[in-house]
C-alpha cells in the first residue's frame, strides 16, 4: 500500500502542514515579486545561445565527412539539442515564462524540437503529471505504463522483460513520450478511438512527419555528398539527447525516497497536503549549474514540483528556502549525486521484473515506496506517547518524518539483528546437538565394530 | 478543360508548400512561400525565429517596430516615431489605433494608441516609411509616463495591427466638425494630416479643449494648418481660463453644425455630454465618437464579464474566478488541474482588466490569464 494519508506519513499535525504550505506559499510570492529584467534577460539569452549553437553545429555538419567535423557537429547539435529540450522547451511550456507577456516565449505558443506536439505534451504532463504526481493510476508517468515501478503493482508475466524495455524507452525516450502524451491526449478529449482523422491524431502525425523529415532527409540533403553522415548525425544527437532526458527524468521521481501515493489521499486535499506531496514524491540530484542548466534546472525536481510555473533559474534559491523548511519541519530532502540516484532508480527497474515472492519487502516498507503503515507496530525511540506528532523536549524541534524513518531504520535493523541474533544461537544450539549425535553414532559403530572383531562367526 | 485542375494543383502546392508559415498568414506576404519552405527545415521554428537573431524587426512571426526619435510636444506628452518591421500593413485608415507593448522590467505592458501619422507617411527625416503615436502622460498610469519620459530612440516595441472604427472616409465629407479635448485630438490629427496631405481639406471646424495654452498638443501644426487651409478653422478653447467648453455655444459660435459630420473625442464626461446633445437633436447618426480606455489602477474588485465568442456575460464579485464566472453563465472554459499550476486555463484578455489572486498581480488588455485563478478586476472580455 502506498501512502493513503499524507499527514500521519510525515508525522504532522493539520496546523503543521497548513502552516508549512503558508510557508511556500511565501516563497514562491517572493520569487514572483523580484522576477524582472535579470531573469527575462536570462531567458532570452539562453535562447540566443540555443539557436547560435544549433546553426554552427549545422554548418559544421556540412563537412561531416571529416571525422572532427562529424565529432564536433554532433556534439554541438546534442547539446543544443537537450538545451532546447530541457530549459526551454520543457520549462517555457509550463509557463514559468508567462509572466513576461511576451507571445514568442510563452506557453501557449512555444513548439518543441520533440517527436510529439507541445499541446499534447501539456496536457499529459503540466495537468496529469504535476496535479496528482505519484498517484497511482492517476499519474501516467508512473513507469510510462510499460514499467512496473512499485510492488503496489501487481506483477504480471510481461514484467520480465523490463530491462529490455527500459534500455528501449531510453534510446527512444522522445517517442516513448510522445505516444504516452498522445494516448492520454485521447482519453482526455474523449476521442473515439477508431475515428482515424481525429484532431489528436492529425496533429500527431503532422508533427512528426516534420520532425523525421527535417533531421532525417532534409537536413542530410542539404549537406549533399555528406548525406548519411549528416543523418547518422542527426540520429547520435537525438539519441544522446534522448538518453539525456530519460536519465534526468528517471533521477526526479523513481529514486528510493520518492514516495508514492493512493487515489485514497487526494480526496479532501488541502493544499498544504497537496505541497507534502509534491515534495515527498520527487527526488533531486546534486548538480553544479552547468548540470543544472543542461538538465533544465530539474536537478532541483522537488522546488518543480512546488512550483512547476516558477522560472527554472531561480530553483536554485528556492531550494534553500525548501531545505530550510525541510530542517524545521523534520521531512526529508531526497537527493544524491546523479550516478546514485540512477543506481536507485535501475535497481528498482531490475527488481520489480521479478515476481513478488522472490522480494523480500512489501509495498509498506519497500525501498522504491513506502507507507504510513511501516510505522504502525514499532516502537519507535521516544516511545509511543511522544508519537506520532511531538516536539523533542530535549532539542525542542519538531519530530517529523525524517526522524521517524530514522528511528524505524534503527529499531528495524535492531529487530532484524535480534532475529538474526536468535536464528544463529538456534543454529549452534542445532550444530551442538548434531556433533553430539554424529558423536554417539561413531562410538557406536565402534563399539560395533569391535565386537564384531572379539566374536567372528 | 485542363485549365481549372491545373490552377488546383498550383494553388495545391503553394498552400503546402506555404503551410508551416500558416499561422502568420496576414503578415507574411510574398515572402511566405519561400518561409514555409525554408521552415521545413528549422522546423518547429520559422526562419524569422534565427533571423530576429541578428535584427529585432526581420521577423513576421510577431509585428515589431523600433522607436526612431521621440518628440516632445508639451510638457506631459510626446510623438514616437516608430519605424514598424516585416508585415506591417501601411494602408490603415486614418483616425485608427494600434497596441503597442513595450518592455519595462523584463515584461511586457500592452496599451493601445491613436496613430497621428496619415496612411502611407514618408517622412524623409526618417528614411523608409514610418508612424507615429502621441502619447499623453497619465497622473496614474505608468505606462504613459514611461512612454512619454523614459523611451529612447532604439527601442524595440511589439506592434498589433492597426484597428478601429473611428475613421474619416474617404473622400471626406463636405462639412466636417472635430470636438476634441486633451490627447482626444490624436486621432484627429491623423485625419487633418490625410486631408492635408491629400489635398481635401474641404470646410472642417475643429474645436480643441486643453487647460492652457502650453498644453495644446500640435498647437504649432494646427495654427499653420489654419493659416495655410482656408477651409480649415482651429478653435482653441483654453479651459483653465474659460471653463469647460458648452455644447450650447454651438449654435453661437458655428450655427451650421447640424449640417456637419461630427468625429469627437476626449474625457469620457466630454463625449457623454455631447451625445446627449446630437440625440436630443435627432442628429446621432452624424456623429462619430471615440473612447478611449481610460489607464488606471484597478482597484475595482469584480465586474461583468463577457465571453466574446458566445457572447455571454455574466456579473461577479471579486473573488470569484473566471473559470467559476463562466461555468455558472454555462461557457465551456478549458481547465485542467483547477490550482494555477498546469497552464491548461490560459485565454486571452481582449479587454479591460483581472487580477491574479494569488498574489494580486493585475493583468491587462491583450495578456493571456489563467482564468482558474484570475478574478475580474472591473468589466472585462475574455476571448472564448
Ligand atoms: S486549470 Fe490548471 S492552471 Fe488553470
Amino acid at each position: 500500500m502506498a501512502i493513503t494519508d499524507i499527514r500521519a506519513f510525515a508525522h504532522l499535525t493539520a496546523e503543521d502542514v497548513e502552516t508549512l504550505g503558508q510557508e511556500l506559499d511565501t516563497i514562491r510570492r517572493s520569487v514572483e515579486q523580484s522576477l524582472g529584467e535579470r531573469d527575462a534577460k536570462y531567458i532570452r539569452r539562453t535562447i540566443t545561445a540555443q539557436r547560435g549553437l544549433e546553426l554552427a553545429a549545422r554548418a559544421v555538419l556540412f563537412g561531416s565527412r571529416n571525422r572532427w567535423a562529424w565529432l564536433s557537429g554532433t556534439a554541438m547539435l546534442s547539446v543544443a539539442k537537450i538545451i532546447e529540450n530541457m530549459e526551454l522547451g520543457h520549462n517555457i511550456s509550463h509557463g514559468q515564462w508567462d509572466w513576461m507577456n511576451d507571445p514568442e516565449i510563452h506557453s501557449t505558443n512555444w513548439e518543441w524540437d520533440m517527436t510529439g506536439p507541445s499541446a499534447q505534451w501539456r496536457r499529459a504532463h503540466n495537468y496529469s503529471h504535476h496535479t496528482y504526481t505519484n498517484v497511482l493510476g492517476k499519474d501516467e508517468d508512473l513507469g510510462f505504463g510499460i514499467l512496473r515501478m512499485t510492488r503496489d503493482e501487481a506483477w504480471r508475466p510481461i514484467h520480465l522483460v523490463q530491462p529490455v524495455a527500459n534500455i528501449v524507452l531510453a534510446a527512444l525516450f522522445e517517442w516513448g513520450i510522445a505516444l504516452h502524451d498522445w494516448t492520454i491526449e485521447k482519453q482526455l478529449s474523449d476521442t473515439p478511438r477508431f475515428q482515424v482523422l481525429s484532431e489528436p491524431n492529425r496533429l500527431f502525425g503532422r508533427k512528426i512527419a516534420r520532425q523525421v523529415t527535417k533531421d532525417f532527409l532534409i537536413y542530410p540533403a542539404v549537406t549533399g555528398p555528406a548525406f548519411m553522415s549528416t543523418l547518422k548525425a542527426n540520429a547520435t544527437a537525438n539519441l544522446i539527447r534522448n538518453l539525456w532526458a530519460y536519465a534526468v527524468i528517471f533521477c526526479g521521481h523513481f529514486p528510493d525516497g520518492a514516495e508514492k501515493f493512493t487515489e485514497e489521499q487526494l480526496e479532501g486535499e488541502t493544499p498544504g497536503e497537496w505541497y507534502l506531496r509534491q515534495m515527498l514524491g520527487s527526488a533531486n540530484f546534486s548538480a553544479g549549474p552547468v548540470m543544472g542548466f543542461m538538465s533544465g534546472n530539474l536537478s532541483y525536481q522537488i522546488e518543480h514540483h512546488l512550483f512547476p510555473d516558477l522560472p527554472s533559474n531561480r530553483y536554485p534559491e528556492v531550494a534553500v528556502g525548501v531545505r530550510e523548511l525541510c530542517e524545521k519541519y523534520d521531512l526529508p530532502y531526497t537527493t544524491g549525486s546523479l550516478g546514485k540516484q540512477y543506481l536507485l532508480a535501475f535497481r528498482t527497474i531490475h527488481k520489480l521484473a521479478l515476481p513478488d515472492r522472490f522480494l523480500r519487502r512489501t509495498a509498506d516498507d519497500a525501498p522504491e515506496t513506502s507507507s504510513e503503515r511501516k510505522f504502525a507496530g514499532i516502537t519507535l525511540h521516544g516511545g509511543p506517547e511522544n508519537r506520532p506528532w511531538s516536539i523533542d523536549p530535549a532539542t525542542g524541534k519538531r519530530r517529523g518524518l525524517r526522524s521517524a524513518m530514522h528511528e524505524a531504520k534503527i529499531v528495524l535493523r535492531a529487530k532484524a539483528e535480534h532475529e538474526k541474533e536468535v536464528l544463529r544461537g538456534a543454529e549452534r544450539t542445532l550444530r551442538a546437538k548434531a556433533r553430539q549425535e554424529k558423536d554417539l553414532l561413531r562410538r557406536a559403530r565402534h563399539a560395533l565394530r569391535k565386537s564384531a572383531a572379539s566374536n567372528p562367526a | 478543360m485542363g485549365r481549372k485542375p491545373n490552377a488546383k494543383t498550383v494553388r495545391g502546392v503553394k498552400d503546402w508548400l506555404e503551410a508551416p508559415a500558416a499561422g502568420i498568414a496576414e503578415r507574411g506576404g510574398k515572402l511566405n512561400l519561400l518561409r514555409g519552405a525554408v521552415a521545413r527545415a528549422t522546423t518547429p521554428l520559422l526562419p524569422d525565429d534565427y533571423l530576429h537573431l541578428a535584427n529585432p524587426l526581420w521577423s513576421a512571426r510577431e509585428l515589431r517596430g523600433r522607436v526612431v526619435d521621440v518628440r516632445k510636444e508639451t510638457a506631459d506628452s510626446a510623438t514616437l516615431v516608430i519605424k514598424p518591421g516585416w508585415g506591417f500593413d501601411f494602408r490603415y485608415e486614418p483616425g485608427q489605433y494600434i497596441g503597442i507593448g513595450i518592455l519595462v522590467g523584463g515584461r511586457w505592458h500592452w496599451r493601445s494608441y491613436s496613430l497621428t501619422s496619415p496612411p502611407d507617411w514618408n517622412d524623409p527625416r526618417y528614411g523608409k516609411k514610418v508612424i507615429a503615436i502621441a502619447v499623453k502622460a497619465m497622473p496614474e498610469g505608468f505606462l504613459s509616463s514611461h512612454l512619454v519620459n523614459g523611451v529612447s530612440p532604439g527601442t524595440v516595441v511589439r506592434l498589433a495591427a492597426p484597428q478601429g472604427a473611428f475613421v474619416l472616409p474617404s473622400p471626406p465629407p463636405p462639412k466636417v466638425l472635430f470636438l476634441t479635448a486633451g490627447s482626444g485630438i490624436t486621432p484627429v490629427m491623423s485625419m487633418l494630416r490625410a486631408m492635408d496631405r491629400r489635398d481635401a481639406v474641404t470646410d472642417v471646424v475643429h474645436i480643441h479643449s486643453a487647460r492652457t495654452a502650453e498644453d495644446v498638443m500640435f498647437a504649432a501644426e494646427l495654427d499653420d494648418l489654419h493659416s495655410r487651409r482656408p477651409g480649415f478653422v482651429s478653435h482653441i478653447h483654453l479651459t483653465g481660463a474659460n471653463g469647460k467648453f458648452a455644447t450650447t455655444a454651438l449654435d453661437e459660435l458655428y450655427p451650421d453644425w447640424r449640417e456637419r459630420q461630427t468625429w469627437a473625442c476626449g474625457p469620457l464626461g466630454m463625449l457623454d455630454e455631447i451625445e446627449k446633445h446630437w440625440h436630443e437633436a435627432g442628429l446621432g447618426s452624424a456623429l462619430h465618437v471615440e473612447r478611449f480606455e481610460v489607464e488606471r489602477s484597478a482597484t475595482t474588485e469584480g465586474g461583468t464579464v463577457t465571453f466574446g465568442k458566445s457572447g455571454r456575460s455574466v456579473t461577479v464579485d471579486g473573488a470569484t474566478t473566471l473559470l467559476e464566472a463562466g461555468e455558472s453563465a454555462g461557457v465551456q472554459l478549458p481547465f485542467g488541474c483547477r490550482m494555477g499550476i498546469c497552464q491548461t486555463c490560459v485565454v486571452t484578455l481582449s479587454a479591460g482588466h483581472a487580477r491574479d489572486l494569488r498574489n494580486g498581480t493585475e493583468r491587462f488588455e491583450g495578456e493571456k490569464v489563467q482564468t482558474c485563478i484570475s478574478a475580474a478586476a472591473g468589466d472585462c472580455t475574455l476571448e472564448v
